[in-house]
């Protein structure tokens, strides 16, 4: 049903919109948010939106757009004086408490707080400034995030990001007044309680509080030490999406001209992370068909998500087994590049290489930590940067990947199917392993390689199942996205009406294309569904092969180096363990 | 519906036969404030002394009873007893012994226990005489201090749950309902919505799941309105509950009591046990298929739980924080379902209105402020208490005929009322009527109803940052307005006592105020700055006084007195130098003393040792 309303004199119609604030912004007017996330619960705290509505009966309200729905005929005012001034002061109030360094701040000029205090012309602080012996200490005992109170403004978005998405409340508000604070739980650090990593909290920031622990010149000092041999791989969500750091539309598809970016920083080698996908696919099929043979440790949980891994490890412990052994994608290439290169090219040895990885994700720092991913006590991954630490180190590199020509990746980690660059997108790595699945087990490639069951990546498709029928032998799959939707599907199994044997879980809603790592989009959550389009895209147009047991590279890698899938050098090489509790699990960082 | 199965004329009757055999009742006042003062101890001494006291009645007993608060806190411990017409105040254990003897056995009144009026300085024995009383209209604490608040019986005789089985009896939810609007109540925690209304709202959103929630959460400095209800008649607040649950179809419902009212908490479990027991609550009520169920959530005493969505967050176990509006808790309430909330004192008027009509009850109040409104009186007031007066009564009604004046002979300055949220109102509106609209316009509120008199040595500037204060502290740090505009009014109003104050901080006092008002999410943060409004507007010359002349005209901020001693007057005996805590005063004996203004504290002990009133304070 079409109704309207008037905008600033402007008669506007809106229909299923929740609130005036997405009427008036569809409508092409706008105000400020700095609380407000289309996706998580309306909080109504920074008051920025505030409009002030006349009702048809004559009654005047000053309330917040973001919580009030529309209403026929009503009269919005979106810039008269006492609603700026209520902007202005907030402002002007968020400021007096603010650590306003802001040339050294992680979110200059990202940060919503100084855009705004830019808009509104906030030149005159005339509250009282915050003291800096009066600043809380900031904590970066996280191996991911770092939390920064003194520049925190209380809006909240953390905390429900946290509780609405991960269902895992790791953020809470704490004390009352101006003494308010958003801390973990009882004061603790945060590597302290059971985060998961994976950096929505700081996905939903507005200012610096919560950043990502940023490595970027550790990994300039390496490429500058000419004693090392420093070797990179880029994750598949970051090439549709790194586009939009040099203005370049979401989901545009640019790993030629980050593959060329990477040479001209002075990286040694440059491989695909889809590569290792590929060959996660290879392993973790065969062992799916295995258990599934087997009739144990069902159903099969996908373990390319690290906050899933670490959620399943400190929340259910009893059902780590459940987990696929096979290493995340990242973690693969990195022990292959570290185990065969060596072998095979000159000028490597086991002491001199240095494998980063370009990473959408933050859990992908804590990951590599891990005590089970190391070999004769090195790291198999020595450093990830996140997309946004990677677009910082293309900048100041010089580099404008708008630009840029685009070139090839090296050989062998290069080489990558459609079935790899999927895994960005939550369903992807199932759609993937059910391709290949489907092969290994009649021998034939499957008809349809398009399982349009698991796809979407809005809040709608967070819980979607397909059920295969691979010769006669039905296999139902289960993808979900964001731990909330991954508990109900643990309780199922534990209630014993689960009826689905692999179970793909992504942290970040609709998956890594949504990473924690990804260039802020939270005020765009449409962008998230463009880079998906854009892996699907390559995935049906640009690659040649569509299946991971195509790829020729992986095929000569099993030939000459791994033997079969699942083999004892897999094992080794491929395959890793969990501990079923969390301390311990983590290197000291 | 089933029909009601429960003969209420037959349950009076009983109750009554019962009450009868108690002999002479001799009601003991077991409010808080007379807990306090040693009530318990005296209710062990009559007891104690208590038997074979045959001699005034015909029946050969004497039953004490602990009551609910008498509301004339002032004169506590009160000991009432109806049957000879008396009300003893101010007793003490070791009084007990004269009534016992010299009273209940001699027959002659213990006058030096009878309240003296302030003006006549006349003994008053019967507590219908006291002019505190006399000008009260006593609604919802009708029975409060008349009856033995943990007995069932006590309030049956007193027509209790006879409004219930009205309704349940005639079985017209929507007519409840009407008459709720009929009667004009509106909501008596401080808004003022109409409460039939919003019981219309509510109910229109039967069929799945509703609640009843009523608001205890009575935090405002000084008031104890709605906690002398629960402890004094606690089945009217049931009663008032199951009625609205009735009537909005709820059969679930919560009473959010902060956890600092450890009586009342006590006596609502007790009665609902005891209501439940004998169908008067909790399944099948009255023989009907009408269920209600009742809990008690105890609050942790964050002020923010008063407000509305904040306590329905925190009966959820969430954090008490409020949630933006709408939804409104006739839509979307407690754990997401239609959910009614009424503040205690609220359903409190809920079965008189049943049983003696919405026109009775209009006919009380004004045009728009129906009914009758307690208030908690305290401050520099000469009977500080409890009182219930029809809305519409004047402030000087309350302040010199119930109150009796100002202390000490003093000057009245200024009401603060209706608490942190509310405004303080002058001598210029002492014939102000007490409604909900003309408060408002005057910048002040009904509130919950605290009214804290203020004689001419308050000074203004310090009850405005004394208020700051407390509702920053109590912000519950959700809505930028409200955590740091309050932080940052609090803080101008802090240096302006401290004698550091400029003339542009008012302005900036003042925009800040209105920003906070406006821009703020819940009604915490939108009346916070009415203290600071309402003083910027009647007592701007006290600021100015402050920042100008660097002057409190009411001698309250230290950091601008000045404590001198008058060498003329000054004997030299030492004594003000002896009594000094922090050495400021040198001299020899027999010499003029001198005071060093650098280190003085300005506590004032010097000025009370001086025997010769040398020194002074300006």
């Amino acid at each position: 049903m079409t109704n309207s309303l008037f905008i600033n004199g402007k008669q506007v119609e809106y229909t299923t919109e929740e609130n005036l604030l997405e009427v008036i912004r569809k409508a092409g007017f706008n105000v400020p948010t700095l609380c407000y996330r289309s996706d998580l619960t309306k909080f109504g705290a920074c008051r920025m939106c505030v409009v002030e509505v006349e009702y048809p009966n004559g009654r005047v309200v000053v309330n917040s757009s973001c919580t009030m729905p529309p209403e026929p005929n009503i009269k919005v005012k979106t810039n008269t004086d006492r609603v700026r001034k209520i902007r202005k002061t907030v402002l002007e109030l968020l400021l007096s408490n603010h650590d306003r360094e802001c040339t050294t701040c992680e979110r200059s000029g990202s940060c919503e707080l100084q855009k705004y205090a830019e808009e509104y012309g906030i030149k005159d602080l005339r509250y009282v400034q915050k003291k800096k012996e009066d600043y809380l200490a900031i904590d970066n005992t996280n191996p991911a995030l770092v939390r920064d109170s003194n520049k925190c403004i209380l809006c909240g978005a953390c905390v429900r990001a946290c509780d609405e998405y991960q269902g895992h409340a790791v953020l809470g508000f704490a004390n009352r007044g101006s003494k308010t604070v958003v801390q973990p739980m009882a004061g603790k650090n945060l590597s302290d309680v059971d985060c998961v990593f994976c950096g929505q909290c700081k996905a939903v920031c507005p200012t610096g509080a919560l950043t990502i622990r940023n490595e970027v010149n550790e990994v300039w000092a390496e490429i500058n030490n000419p004693n090392k041999k420093v070797v990179v791989q880029v994750a598949p969500a970051v090439r549709v999406a790194i586009g939009e750091m040099f203005n370049m539309p979401a989901g545009e598809n640019v790993i030629g001209k980050i593959y060329a970016a990477m040479r001209q920083i002075g990286f040694d080698l440059v491989f695909d992370t889809n590569f290792a996908a590929d060959l996660t696919i290879m392993e973790e099929a065969t062992e799916f068909l295995t258990r599934i043979k087997k009739g144990e440790n069902l159903p099969l949980f996908t373990s390319c998500c690290q906050a899933w891994v670490r959620y399943v490890e400190t929340q259910h412990p009893d059902m780590v087994n459940h987990l696929s052994t096979c290493k995340s994608p990242q973690s693969m290439l990195s022990s292959v590049i570290k185990d065969f290169l060596p072998t095979r090219k000159e000028g490597y040895t086991k002491d001199n290489i240095v494998v980063v990885s370009i990473m959408p994700c933050t859990a992908k720092k804590a990951e590599i930590k891990r005590n089970q991913l190391t070999k004769d006590g090195k790291f198999d991954t020595d450093y990830v940067l996140t997309t946004q630490e990677f677009g910082q180190m293309i900048k100041s590199a010089g580099i404008d990947l708008k630009t840029i020509e685009p070139e090839m990746a090296d050989s062998p980690f290069g080489e990558y199917t459609g079935a790899a660059t999927i895994f960005g997108a939550s369903g992807g790595v199932a759609e993937a392993a059910a391709r290949t699945a489907y092969y290994m087990v009649t021998g034939e490639n499957i008809a349809n390689n398009d399982i349009v069951e698991l796809r979407g990546v809005d809040s709608s498709a967070y819980n979607k199942s397909v059920t295969l029928d691979i010769k006669g032998t039905k296999v139902t799959i289960r993808v979900v996205s964001t731990l909330r939707e991954a508990e109900k599907a643990i309780q199922e199994i534990k209630a014993g009406t689960a009826n689905f044997q692999l179970l793909e879980v992504m942290a970040c809603p609709g998956g890594c294309v949504n990473g924690g790592g990804q260039p802020i989009s939270c005020n765009t959550p449409e962008k998230r569904a463009l880079r998906a389009e854009g892996l699907y895209n390559e995935d049906q147009k640009d690659t040649e092969f569509r299946r991971s047991h195509e790829n020729k590279d992986i095929k000569k890698l099993y030939a000459e180096f791994l033997g079969e899938p699942n083999s004892h050098k897999c094992h080794e090489l491929l395959h890793t363990s969990y501990s079923d509790q969390f301390t311990g699990s983590y290197k000291d960082i | 519906m089933s029909n009601v199965t429960l003969d209420i004329k037959a349950e009076q009757a009983k109750a009554q036969a019962e009450i009868k055999k108690q002999g002479l009742r001799v009601l003991v006042c077991a409010g808080t404030g007379c807990v306090a003062n040693g009530a318990l101890d005296v209710i062990a001494k009559f007891e104690e002394l208590g038997v074979n006291v045959g001699k005034l009645t015909q029946e050969d007993k004497l039953t004490i009873i602990p009551t609910g608060c008498h509301g004339f806190c002032e004169q506590g411990v009160l000991v009432c007893i109806p049957q000879l017409h008396t009300t003893y105040v101010k007793v003490k254990a070791d009084d007990v012994d004269e009534i016992v003897h010299k009273h209940l056995e001699g027959g002659e009144v213990v006058e030096r226990l009878l309240y003296v009026d302030p003006q006549t300085k006349q003994h008053v024995q019967s507590d219908e005489d006291i002019n505190f009383y006399k000008k009260q209209t006593r609604t919802a604490l009708a029975n409060c201090g008349n009856i033995d608040a943990e007995s069932l019986d006590e309030s049956i005789n007193v027509q209790g749950y006879e409004a219930l089985h009205k309704v349940l009896t005639e079985n017209n939810p929507d007519a409840v309902i009407q008459e709720v609007i009929d009667s004009g109540l509106r909501g008596r925690g401080g808004a003022g919505f109409s409460t039939g209304l919003k019981w219309k709202f509510t109910a229109a959103n039967k069929g799945g799941k509703s609640y009843v929630v009523c608001n205890g959460d009575e935090g405002d400095p000084g008031a104890f309105m709605d906690r002398s209800v629960m402890e004094g008649d606690p089945h009217k607040l049931l009663e008032g509950m199951a009625i609205a649950a009735f009537a909005i179809g709820a059969d679930e419902g919560y009473i959010y009591v902060r956890a600092e009212y450890p009586l009342a908490i006590t006596r609502l479990r007790k009665a609902i046990a005891e209501a439940e027991e004998r169908h008067y609550l909790g399944k099948n009520i009255m023989g009907t298929d009408f269920s209600f169920v009742l809990h008690i959530k105890e609050g942790a005493g964050a002020f923010v739980c008063g407000e509305e969505s904040a306590l329905l967050a925190s009966i959820e176990g969430e954090r008490g924080m409020p949630r933006p509006k709408p939804p409104f808790p006739a839509n979307k309430g407690l754990f997401g379902r239609p959910t009614l909330i009424n503040n205690v004192e609220t359903l409190a008027n809920i079965p008189a209105i049943i049983l003696k009509g919405a026109n009775w009850f209009a006919s009380m109040g004004t045009g728009t402020s129906k009914g009758t409104k307690t208030f908690a009186l305290t401050g520099e007031v000469n009977n500080t208490g409890l009182i219930e007066v029809p809305m519409g009564t004047t402030l000087r009604e309350i302040v010199f005929d119930i109150g009796g004046g100002i202390r000490n002979g003093k000057k009245f300055k200024a009401v603060q009322i209706g608490g942190p949220s509310g405004g303080c109102l002058t001598e210029e509106h002492l014939d102000l009527p007490m409604d909900y609209e003309s408060l408002t316009k005057a910048g002040a509120m009904v509130g919950s109803g605290g009214l804290v008199v203020m004689n001419e040595d308050t000074c203004i500037v310090e009850v405005a940052r004394f208020f700051m204060n407390f509702t920053q502290n109590e912000s519950c740090g959700k809505c930028v307005p409200c955590r740091e505009g309050t932080k940052n009014m609090l803080k101008i109003l802090q240096k302006i006592v401290a004698g550091e104050g400029e003339m542009e901080d008012l302005d900036l006092l003042e925009e800040l105020a209105n920003s906070v008002r406006d821009g703020s999410l819940c009604g915490l943060g939108k009346t916070a700055p009415n203290p600071v409004l309402s003083t910027l507007k009647y007592f701007r010359d006290e600021y100015i006084a402050h920042i100008k002349e660097k002057r409190c005209p009411a001698g309250v901020c230290s950091a601008m007195k000045k404590i001198t001693i008058d060498e003329e007057l000054c004997k030299g005996c030492t004594k003000c130098a002896r009594t000094c805590p922090v050495g400021a005063i040198e001299g020899t004996v027999k010499n003029p003393h001198k005071i060093d203004q650098s280190k003085c504290i300005k506590c004032g002990a010097c000025l009370d040792a001086c025997p010769f009133k040398a020194i002074k304070k300006n």
